[in-house]
């Protein structure tokens, strides 16, 4: 199975999300990561939906989530050809013993301090799920209080934009 | 400032008498004032719908106060949702039009769900309407409230709760749109009843909204010529014919296409009367009922030309095992069909019309370059001694009773090829799609994809509010007639004088027939003591129900009862035809099992050997 990173241009109304997701349950896939955002057309929303499966169910579910009427358009993005970002915040254990040591891994990572506590610290950071669970690796160690992280958002590189020529 | 006298404000009206203004009429297309549901009313009127089956309730009783002064709109009250649905989809089917079927909220709204889900396996064109509670109320388990947007929405089109009585005829006029258009499919509107209620302004047309909804109708021309060189080049092709062809109109087209080409021709359940049944290319019915004829040729056939067909698993048998040695074309209006049970080796996305058109065109040209056409002549040979030691038929029942398909057989020969056939689902259905003759597009209606038992007596008050002047006989099974003949009141007080032909083997047949064949004869709350107790009497039934009742038992009745029925046309008929409960369904592919080793009756495996060898 494969990773695949699809970009859907939706209408922005209510219960467009519980289509989507209703879809890929209905037809058995199982979503990894998930997101949804404004645009800069007031009417469209985007979602970011990682699934891992293979190239024949994508191009069916593809199609199926095509066939939704609030769905304009379907682009998946390739690792390559896109830049592709999560947001993690994760609140580590660090004491005055350790805390240098965990601040520096969050250095190495450019990753950032957002908050803290004589015990604890929460970091913020953002990057491909990769890069993220690398840092979770690297800080389990001092122990993992709490974890959040977003869904997977993504954009094509270039100049040229997947919403331009979506809606009429 | 000054304004217009005919203009006063509510309350200053200089009139010397009370009572309510004439109503203005405005210019067509200029906004005027009415309720949302007056609003409902006028977007129906003006979209074309002339019959809306329904039942009123708590939160659409406002729509059904202007629908009473609607001269356009004739409702029919029917005697539960379930049978309304099945009716918009039975008046659709034989019409083509849009059915409309109207209920309130929560559980009117919910026993919509079966004919919903049966409309969206089938692609009929359906709008449903229903009542929600009003909108301060949403979502706090008010009474008679249930999210059936919600709930509809894995078996619709498409749904949409109308939140603003100004989108009542942008919803309406959408619902149309995507339900007719495209791939049809049910479409389901909720209104609140505060939405209904509140003052709105309506103009018609709406401007509609849909940047998601592109549907392709036109063919891509390179992949016609594809299509064309594959078929020009085949030397066992077959004609897979489905129910798009009935739904894009596309009859005459494919006509043309079979008899330029020679090609045989098989029909799926959806598609009986697309193809003449008398047309000697047509092999007959494909599938897990089908002819050894039709199954046969699929399976040795080198190309299969899809036409508005989806492979469905009751064609195909064993998936891996179907028409192993034959190129795929697959023409659909919809992408998500096309090499979604079986690789195409050309897709062709677009109307059936449109399509059939252009691929006559392709292949005379494609012929006329070819240095010598192929030869079709060997294939036919083939074909036409399997379809003749394979013919459909049936054997009398050892124990002396009626035969059920005798019965079918002689409705189809005496009533004829124009009229309107519906079904339930069952032995009666594979029986009457067998043994009854259709010759046109729409003139056999049932229930394939879902296989709803109920189906045929609402769907077939549908057909006959569509085709008023059409003779409509509902062939039934004693099992699925027990679950909607409430309908049969509302025939007979609505004047939609149909035939119901129940099939009356005392028993569940196909699920009897299953377990005579799987579960060693093991007969498990199958029977259903019609024949041992007499409970209902279909005859009494249908008598108090205000239609003619009529029953026959013995071969020699058979005829009689059938003209008897014919000559009826004041109050619905019910025959109860005591068939039977031994007959079966042949020939068979069982479930799982690879098309090739269909049989013909009990044991014979005409094309098992063959490929054995």
């Amino acid at each position: 199975m494969t990773r695949h990173t699809l970009s859907v241009l939706v209408e922005d109304k209510p219960g467009v999300l519980a289509r989507v997701a209703g879809l890929f349950s209905r037809r058995g896939f199982n979503i990894e990561s998930l997101a949804v955002g404004r645009t800069e057309n007031p009417d469209v929303s985007r979602m970011t939906i990682v699934v891992s499966v293979e190239e024949l169910p994508l191009e069916q579910v593809t199609k199926q989530l095509n066939k939704l009427i609030n769905v304009i358009k379907i682009v998946e993005l390739e690792t390559p050809a896109s830049v592709q970002r999560q947001l993690l915040l994760v609140k580590v254990r660090a004491d005055a013993t350790v805390r240098s040591q965990v601040l520096e891994t969050v250095q190495l990572f450019r990753a950032k301090v957002v908050d803290v506590s004589p015990e604890a610290v929460t970091v913020e950071a953002t990057g491909t799920s990769e890069k993220l669970d690398a840092l979770l690796r690297m800080l389990e160690p001092y122990g993992l209080r709490e974890i959040v992280q977003s869904g997977m958002v993504a954009i094509g590189r270039g100049a040229r934009s997947i919403t331009a020529t979506a809606v009429r | 400032m000054t304004s217009a006298p005919s203009r006063q404000a509510p309350g200053e009206s200089s009139s010397p008498r009370p009572g309510p203004r004439p109503k203005p009429t405005p210019p067509t297309g200029a906004p005027i004032r009415v309720t949302g549901a007056q609003s409902l009313v006028r977007s129906l009127e003006a979209v074309g719908c002339e019959v809306v089956f329904g039942i009123p309730g708590g939160t659409i009783l406002p729509a059904y106060d202007p629908l009473l002064d609607s001269t356009k709109v004739r409702h029919v009250l029917v005697r539960h949702e379930q049978g309304a649905g099945h009716a918009a989809t039975g008046y659709a089917q034989a019409t083509g039009r849009v059915g409309v079927c109207m209920a309130t909220s929560g559980p009117g709204a919910t026993n919509l769900v079966t004919p919903l889900a049966d409309a969206n396996m089938d692609s009929v064109p359906v709008v449903a309407i229903t009542g929600q509670q009003s909108r301060p109320l949403i979502g706090t388990d008010a009474f008679q409230e249930a999210d059936i947007c919600g709930i509809t929405m894995p078996i619709t089109k498409h749904n949409v709760l109308v939140t603003d009585p100004a989108e009542i005829p942008r919803a309406i006029a959408e619902a149309f749109h995507l339900a007719s258009t495209g791939r049809p499919g049910p479409v389901l509107v909720d209104i609140p009843k505060d939405v209904l209620q509140e003052i709105t302004s309506f103009s018609w047309p709406p401007e509609m909204r849909l940047p998601g909804y592109r549907p392709t109708t036109r063919p891509h021309g390179k992949q016609v010529r594809e299509a064309a060189k594959l078929v020009a080049a085949s030397r066992k092709p077959v004609l897979y014919v489905g129910g798009g062809v009935i739904k894009a109109g596309a009859s005459a087209e494919l006509l043309r296409l079979a008899e330029e080409t020679g090609i045989p021709v098989v029909t799926t359940l959806m598609a009986k009367g697309a193809f003449p049944d008398s047309h000697p290319q047509h092999m007959g019915m494909p599938g897990m009922h089908g002819s050894v004829g039709a199954v046969a040729a699929m399976q040795q056939a080198d190309l299969l030309v899809a036409l508005g067909a989806r492979f469905d698993d009751r064609v195909t048998g064993q998936l891996s095992s179907f028409a192993p040695d034959a190129k795929v074309v697959h023409a659909d209006i919809d992408p998500a069909e096309i090499s979604k049970n079986r690789r195409a080796d050309v897709p062709i996305v677009g109307d059936c019309k449109e399509i059939i058109t252009e691929l006559i065109d392709a292949i005379r040209a494609e012929r006329e370059g070819a240095a010598k056409p192929v030869d079709l002549t060997p294939w036919w040979e083939q074909l036409n001694s399997l379809r003749e030691t394979f013919p459909l038929g049936y054997d009398w029942p050892a124990d002396g009773t009626l035969s059920p398909q005798f019965v079918i057989e002689r409705i189809g020969q005496l009533v004829g090829p124009d009229a309107l056939y519906t079904a339930g689902v069952g032995q009666h259905q594979m029986w009457a799609a067998q043994f009854i003759k259709y010759e046109n597009p729409r003139s056999w209606i049932n229930s394939g994809g879902l296989g709803t038992m109920g189906f045929a007596v609402p769907a077939a008050m549908g057909a006959k509010a569509g085709a008023p002047d059409k003779q409509v006989w509902a062939i039934d099974g004693d099992g699925c007639f027990q679950m909607t003949n409430q309908e049969l009141a509302t025939c007979a007080i609505e004047g939609l004088p149909i035939k119901v032909a129940v099939i009356n083997n005392g028993n569940l047949g196909m699920v009897r027939q299953w377990q005579n064949l799987f579960y060693d004869g093991r007969y498990s709350q199958t029977d259903l003591g019609t024949h041992k107790h007499r409970i209902p009497d279909f005859k009494l039934l249908g008598e108090a129900m205000g239609c003619a009742g009529l029953r026959a038992e013995s071969r020699d009745t058979v005829d009689d009862v059938i003209r008897q029925a014919m000559e009826i046309d004041d109050r619905p008929v019910v025959i109860d035809f005591v068939v039977g409960k031994d007959a079966q369904v042949w020939p068979m592919v069982a479930a799982g099992t690879g098309n090739s080793e269909i049989m013909a009756a009990r044991g014979i495996r005409p094309l098992f050997d063959e490929d054995d060898v």
